[in-house]
């Protein structure tokens, strides 16, 4: 699958990554919040420190299930000859097998696979409320913008899907590539948390959106590595994980339950 | 200038081009057949929207099917007042958390409140009513049109009867302007003939404007009645 910018995958994408974008993601400070509470982000330098960590961690993750969903939806929505000849065939085939190939389907068994294989990797139930919330969030934004029978299958398979699954299926029904989908996913694990900060902290903007565009080389590399694993069956992809953030998930949801915090996650 | 203006230079202008004119929301409310009506109240911090909200609850309750989604800024507050005044099954009561944002969140990514008033209407099959309350804002937050059918916008006197000349989205454009606290008006200096006038004219006498104390009027009255006719509205014409 050739993996160069496509016009009309890369004006979805940035349509995807704008705060403007009516995905309910502005309610969520992916762990912002609660590393501000205790003091553990106070300034630029230690704000450039989380969204570093996060990048690598939480951010890897869900880059890729990102390609990994742009990659599935591509494959149900182009022939499957195409789809099949520019891919590396070994995982794919197999995967086709077990999950009994998608294409001329709904997608069904490999949207549940993707979903249950993310879950899987996020052991935080605060995290995965989050995932979700946002994944139904950006569906609601998706099916007005994308319509798409591949879509529809998504969510009829997994009416709550995750929030990288589905971002990475829109950007494959729009002709994004996986290679995208990742960066698409990279860009909002940490521009979240570096909005949150401008409004929790008052941090200087200028300062923090220096710190978000300073990761752009490693954006890319883990970008490229994600679209390099896409087409592996589901319960064969990477697993990086953040432990510090899932804890820290896990308080700033119990913090909530005793004395409210502004976002919800 | 108004859009309409008949001297000056002798013709009418179909739109107005003054950038200080305001006018009505000219937006039609969304209408979807099947779903409960949705009714925005906005306002400044304390103001009285939690207040309002319970009012509306204590005179609609026994004839609505309603439920409350709230957006508090920075604790569940309303969401606590409204289940300790058991005014409704607590529930019937979503709060909204909206990331220190809550002109966002019922603006500009109605998100998070869509999600909630869909979680009240798959738990309350029927509901006729979803009352929708803002974080308390400034005057520029009104509710997007996605979000509500109607929105009602309070101010009240003892911010000063200054307030409705000061204008804004909500004040000017609101489907209607509360102003509350009443009772207020003689120990802060707010006269009340001034702000009527003012909230008339900033709402170029097109929209309505109702003046209330809960003191005096517990169960707000005037502001259920003309929820009550946004229901009509709603209704499938002959059920009304």
């Amino acid at each position: 699958m050739p993996d160069d910018l496509d016009a009309a995958g890369a004006a979805a994408i940035l349509s995807l990554v704008d705060s403007r974008f009516p995905g309910g993601g502005h309610a969520h400070s992916g762990g912002l919040e609660e590393a501000a509470a205790r003091g553990l982000v106070t300034d630029p330098q230690t704000l450039a420190g989380f969204l570093r960590g996060r990048l690598h961690t939480a951010g890897a993750l869900a880059a890729v299930f990102a390609a990994a969903a742009a990659h599935t939806a591509r494959n149900l929505l182009s022939p499957p000859a195409a789809s099949r000849a520019d891919t590396n065939g070994v995982g794919e085939a197999e995967f086709a097998r077990a999950t009994g190939n998608g294409h001329g389907s709904t997608g069904r068994r490999q949207w549940t696979a993707l979903d249950a294989e993310l879950d899987a990797r996020t052991p935080s139930p605060a995290q995965r409320a989050a995932s979700r919330a946002q994944g139904s969030g950006m569906a609601r934004a998706g099916r007005s913008a994308w319509p798409s029978p591949v879509l529809d299958g998504l969510l009829a398979a997994t009416p709550r899907p995750h929030q990288p699954v589905l971002l990475g299926a829109l950007a494959g029904i729009a002709g994004a590539s996986p290679t995208q989908a990742a960066l698409a996913a990279l860009y909002l694990a940490v521009s979240g948390p570096a909005s949150a900060s401008t409004r929790l902290l008052g941090l200087d903007p200028f300062e923090v959106n220096a710190a978000v565009v300073a990761l752009s080389a490693p954006m890319s590399e883990i970008a490229a590595h994600a679209a390099q694993t896409c087409h592996l069956r589901p319960a064969d992809l990477p697993a990086p994980s953040a432990p510090a953030l899932d804890l820290m998930a896990e308080a700033h949801d119990r913090t909530h339950r005793m004395e409210v915090r502004l976002f919800a996650s | 200038m108004p859009a309409d203006h008949t001297t000056g230079h002798g013709h009418t202008h179909p739109v107005s081009f003054d950038p200080t004119a305001t006018a009505p929301d000219p937006h039609a409310p969304r209408a979807e057949a099947g779903r409960a009506v949705r009714i925005g109240i906005g306002g400044p911090v304390g103001c009285g929207k939690t207040a309002l909200v319970a009012a509306l609850c204590r005179a609609l309750g026994d004839e609505v099917a309603l439920a409350v989604v709230t957006n508090d800024i920075y604790t569940t507050e309303d969401a606590d007042f409204l289940r300790r005044a058991g005014v409704l099954d607590p529930e019937r009561i979503e709060a909204v958390q909206t990331g220190a944002c809550p002109h966002t969140a019922i603006r500009d990514d109605i998100t998070a409140n869509l999600d909630a008033v869909e979680r009240l209407e798959r738990r309350y099959p029927g509901l006729e009513l979803v009352v929708i309350e803002s974080g308390g804002d400034n005057l520029t937050a009104t509710f997007s049109r996605g979000l509500v059918d109607a929105q009602v916008f309070v101010v009240d006197v003892s911010g000063g009867d200054k307030v409705p000349r000061k204008g804004g989205p909500g004040v000017t454009t609101a489907d209607l302007l509360v102003i509350n606290k009443t009772d207020l008006a003689q120990h802060v200096g707010a006269d009340m003939a001034v702000m009527v006038a003012d909230a008339h004219r900033m709402r170029r006498h097109r929209l309505p404007v109702i003046t209330q104390s809960l003191v005096d009027t517990p169960d707000a009255p005037e502001v259920a009645a003309w929820v009550r006719a946004r229901l009509a509205d709603a209704a499938p014409s002959g059920a009304a």
